[in-house]
């Protein structure tokens, strides 16, 4: 008989991962589909957009411009042992766009607005705020995780732009104007080697996919959440944890599909 | 908070990501907005090896960037590559018998095209004949590739050697 024990856990487990990723999809699906009622949720979406967006405004600049910083400094010392410094350009330009960009700003988002979506939907579920609304007739998914989610997907890419143009600007900052690069080589060479599509576009796309990953874990943990402080806690540590972890993985991925 | 501040700081959130997408594009990708071939002509020049010359190479005169290269493919029956050059209508008394070549910046710099221009082909009239847009030059030098120097050169050593012995 306990021989059988792990294929009983790992049934368990199956049925339970199995039906958690439904429950998720479906929610997905009612709070994306349904007649949008511009004039009553265009407001909620404002509000939403400041909270997840603006808000997360200050966090990005300043991780964006050291992340750009230290590379720049970190990529002169390498490259000036070859004489090479003329490629500090792309190197920060590229590996923000490509990778830092999307990525840490995925991280950061998760931590700063994906964290407080959890918890903000969370208690309005443990307090019973959710049962209320509907009882009134009020559709909770429509009136309050729409919003959220739609605000989350709107802020990251913008987001990502920031912290990209904000960390090239840092990296120029150490390169040019503290190690004395030449200014014109280190536009050139950045605008010799940044595509348009391939890089920007790319990027873009990728942090449009992270938005979508970390806002909809975010708003499904905070509604899936058990309605005790425990329950509470533990939903808004997963929703940092598994979001972090699946931009990782699916970062991977996405750069093996899109860059080869 | 007023919902008027609201709707304001949101807007300025927004209108934020516009200008940085149009800083990447511009600043950081190069893009430029007026690529009308109304101020470029378009020459193709053959070549026999391009090295690793790329599309958005430089095109230099004298070190000046004078256009750069907008295609490169190979000419299906010849099977020459062929490299189409914009250069800035700035440009266009450029000479018949100018000589295009790949150059490197520095030893390991990327690859450029430099002219060499050159006025010598005239017209019955005596004026000079230059390129213009659609031309087809032969007047080219081919990128110089590492590897194919050093085999000459080993090569040559050996002869050397063995002249010697």
């Amino acid at each position: 008989m306990f021989l059988l024990k792990p294929i009983f856990n790992l049934g368990a487990f199956g049925i339970n991962f199995f039906s958690t990723l439904g429950k998720a999809t479906i929610k997905l699906y009612q709070a994306l589909i349904g007649k949008p009622q511009f004039r009553k949720h265009f407001p909620l979406l404002v509000k939403q957009l400041y909270v997840v967006g603006v808000q997360s405004i200050l966090i990005i600049i300043v991780s964006g411009l050291f992340i750009g910083m230290v590379l720049g400094l970190q990529g002169y010392n390498v490259l000036v042992n070859f004489k090479a410094e003329a490629s500090l350009g792309p190197l920060v330009a590229l590996s923000l766009l490509r990778e830092l960009g999307p990525v840490v700003s995925a991280l950061l988002f998760a931590g700063r607005a994906g964290s407080a979506l959890t918890a903000e939907i969370g208690l309005m579920k443990t307090t019973d705020q959710l049962s209320s609304m509907e009882m009134m007739a009020i559709d909770p998914l429509r009136r309050v995780i729409s919003p959220r989610f739609w605000a989350g997907v709107i802020s990251l890419p913008i987001l990502t732009l920031l912290f990209n143009v904000v960390g090239i600007y840092g990296g120029k900052m150490v390169g040019v104007d503290w190690l004395g690069i030449d200014e014109g080589t280190f536009w050139t060479g950045t605008q010799a080697s940044v595509e348009i599509y391939k890089d920007i576009v790319q990027g873009s796309i990728k942090s449009l996919v992270f938005a979508f990953i970390v806002t909809w874990i975010a708003v499904f943990n905070g509604y899936n959440c058990e309605r005790t402080s425990e329950g509470l806690s533990k939903a808004t540590t997963n929703t940092v944890v598994y979001s972090s972890l699946i931009v990782l993985g699916l970062d991977f991925v996405l750069t093996a599909l899109m860059f080869n | 908070m007023n919902f008027r501040t609201l709707e304001f700081l949101v807007g300025i959130f927004l209108a934020a990501g516009i200008v940085a997408a149009v800083i990447l594009a511009l600043k950081v990708a190069g893009l430029t907005l007026s690529s009308g071939s109304s101020e470029y002509y378009t020459i193709h020049g053959k070549f026999s090896n391009i090295g690793s010359l790329k599309v958005r190479s430089p095109i230099k005169l004298g070190g000046v960037v004078i256009g750069q290269v907008s295609d490169i493919y190979i000419d299906p029956k010849t099977l020459q590559p062929i490299v189409d050059m914009k250069i800035d209508k700035k440009y266009s008394n450029i000479g018949e018998d100018s000589t295009f070549s790949i150059l490197t910046s520095g030893l390991l710099g990327e690859q450029y095209l430099g002219v060499k221009p050159d006025f010598a082909s005239m017209d019955d009239d005596g004026n000079p004949i230059y390129l213009t847009d659609g031309s087809v030059t032969s007047m080219t030098d081919s990128a110089i590739v590492l590897e194919e120097l050093l085999g000459k050169f080993l090569y040559s050593i050996n002869n050397s050697n063995s002249k010697t012995e």
